[in-house]
């Protein structure tokens, strides 16, 4: 499978909660009760989203989004990790059980 | 680096002016403790003894795995990092070495945890294991450069625990070996400085925060150099498995789990032990699990509570704890006695891991607060209903958004406490606390923060 998937990816330090993002593309953006924005499911955009999530790259005034292609097989998700010494390992950590 | 190591391990003479020999290891033997003296030694041990290198090698005799040799006798040991995260070393050193760059090298001592002392009697009673560690590993990975970070003693006075390693890279100096190469550092006292992205931006001239992890600092870590950053501990086994080899190593512990660990101890009473055990080992021969003995907190302020009567049933491996919703960690044990509140130890510590937020990461900034703030209030008395449904919604805004691993590290720790705990959260919303002490028994940062303390 050389299928790939693109998906949005938020730098939460460089993000300072501008909220422009979920503006332009609220069907993948939401704000969380601080304004800082929480990305529908694993971040997956779809291609008729392509543009707008273009426009939400370019249009964050601190720069925090980007895409990354990550082949279609791997689920892991980017973001989180259990520490910064386990750099490879994806997937959700201890945390997940109080996630739900 | 090669020729420093030449040097190092080939020229030392013992007092007598013979070559130190190598130390045979019987078969079987599997030598606990490896890395500090006996435990009688150790009651009555003066840590300046340790600094003798002529003493160190005649006890540890010489290395005879180098380079690639020795990665993959380390990759063949399984041995992990022992600063918390428990990731296969060989691993780290091949990416590292492998990446085509003249590397630097930073061994971790930066011990934020405060419920964590190992590391400090590591370096203290087996300087010299550690400073061999550091130099095969930057062997290995051709590093020029080495960086030993410590953990500033903050505003505390006491013993000085760098003018300890400065005076054991002397006594290395003076047998031959040279200093070259490994520097001294302080990391500030925060529970976030020992972070690898923080002590590689503090040693690039930054704050001592975490930073965003799209670059691995084996790949872009000090001066934009491949970095190999691993805590002491680690690299003591290292040097250790230079010596022996991987079979020895794997002569105790568990088939997944291989060697042994030191292991900071609190027991019910508040004393505190730094033993050195196997992986797999029994947690109540580790410590005190007794019938006055509520719960045992694993793994640190990232870790998780486990009711003292599962504790009884599990050994100190991953395998076990995971599906208990504890880890490892860097083998922090602490037995809470019964005569303390669960839910008001863990707000306290809560709070101050909130406190400890970087405060760059919205989520975690915003999110840790108020999550310590609602384990205050479901600590107290009859807390509003809503309190706990506030909590849960908070833990799950925050979950995987941080940069780094504090706020999941938080979460784990304070999801455990509501579950060990659940008993006694009946209790206060029956306005009943059972515990007969008010005190406060987990161990906090000493010194109040102030943000300057990131640098």
């Amino acid at each position: 499978m050389s299928e790939e998937t693109t998906r949005l990816q938020v730098n939460p330090i460089a993000c300072s909660g501008h909220g422009v993002c979920a503006e332009l593309l609220p069907e993948l953006i939401t704000l969380d009760e601080w304004g800082y924005p929480v990305l529908a499911g694993d971040g997956t955009v779809p291609l008729w989203l392509m543009r707008e999530a273009r426009r939400a790259i370019t249009d964050c005034p601190a720069l925090a989004l980007r895409l990354t292609s990550v082949p279609a097989v791997a689920s892991g998700r980017g973001g989180l990790r259990e520490s910064s010494e386990e750099p490879q390992r994806p997937g959700r950590a201890g945390a997940a059980k109080l996630g739900t | 680096m090669s020729m420093l190591a030449a040097r190092v391990f080939d020229q030392t003479r013992s007092q007598d002016g013979q070559p130190v020999s190598r130390r045979p290891i019987p078969a079987g033997e599997s030598g606990l403790p490896r890395l500090l003296p006996p435990a009688a030694q150790l009651a009555a041990a003066d840590p300046r003894r340790s600094l003798d290198f002529t003493a160190h090698l005649a006890r540890h005799g010489l290395p005879r795995f180098r380079g690639a040799a020795l990665i993959e006798q380390a990759g063949s040991a399984g041995l992990t990092g022992r600063g918390g995260a428990a990731f296969p070393v060989a691993i780290k050193l091949a990416a590292v070495a492998g990446a085509g760059r003249s590397a630097i090298v930073v061994g971790n001592a930066a011990e934020g945890e405060p419920a964590s002392s190992k590391d400090a009697a590591l370096l203290w009673f087996s300087p010299h294991l550690v400073l061999d560690g550091l130099q095969a590993a930057a062997e290995a990975v051709g590093a020029r450069t080495a960086y030993l970070c410590l953990h500033a003693a903050g505003r505390q006075s006491g013993p000085d625990l760098a003018a300890h390693m400065r005076a054991a890279l002397a006594s290395r100096s003076a047998a031959g070996t040279g200093r070259t190469g490994v520097e001294l550092v302080e990391a500030p006292p925060r529970f976030l400085a020992g972070e690898e992205t923080a002590l590689v931006a503090m040693i690039n001239g930054g704050a001592a925060r975490p930073r965003d992890k799209t670059r691995r600092v084996s790949e872009r870590g000090v001066e934009g150099r491949p970095t190999l950053v691993q805590n002491v501990e680690t690299l003591a086994d290292l040097a250790l498995i230079a010596r022996h080899g991987a079979a020895w190593f794997r002569s105790v512990g568990t088939a997944d789990e291989p060697g042994s660990m030191l292991c900071t101890v609190r027991d019910p009473g508040g004393r505190v032990r730094i033993v050195e055990t196997a992986l797999g080992t029994p947690l109540h021969r580790l410590v005190w699990l007794g019938d006055d003995v509520q719960a045992l907190l694993v793994g640190g302020y990232h870790g998780g509570w486990l009711a003292a009567s599962s504790a009884r049933q599990l050994s100190l491996s991953n395998a076990d704890l995971r599906p208990a919703g504890a880890m490892i960690g860097a083998g922090v044990l602490v037995a809470l006695p019964a005569a303390y509140c669960g839910l008001a130890e863990t707000a306290r510590v809560a709070r101050s891991l909130a406190l400890e937020s970087a405060g760059q990461c919205g989520p975690c900034f915003n999110g840790l607060p108020a999550i310590a703030a609602a384990l205050a209030a479901i600590a107290e008395p009859r807390p509003a209903r809503q309190e706990l449904a506030n909590l849960m919604r908070w833990a799950g805004l925050v979950a995987g958004r941080g940069a780094c691993h504090h706020p999941d590290g938080t979460l784990r720790f304070v999801a455990s406490a509501l579950d060990v705990f659940a008993g006694e959260i009946a209790e206060h919303s029956r306005s009943r606390c059972t515990a007969m002490r008010s005190d406060q028994f987990l161990p906090l940062q000493a010194a109040a923060l102030a943000e300057s303390d990131w640098r």
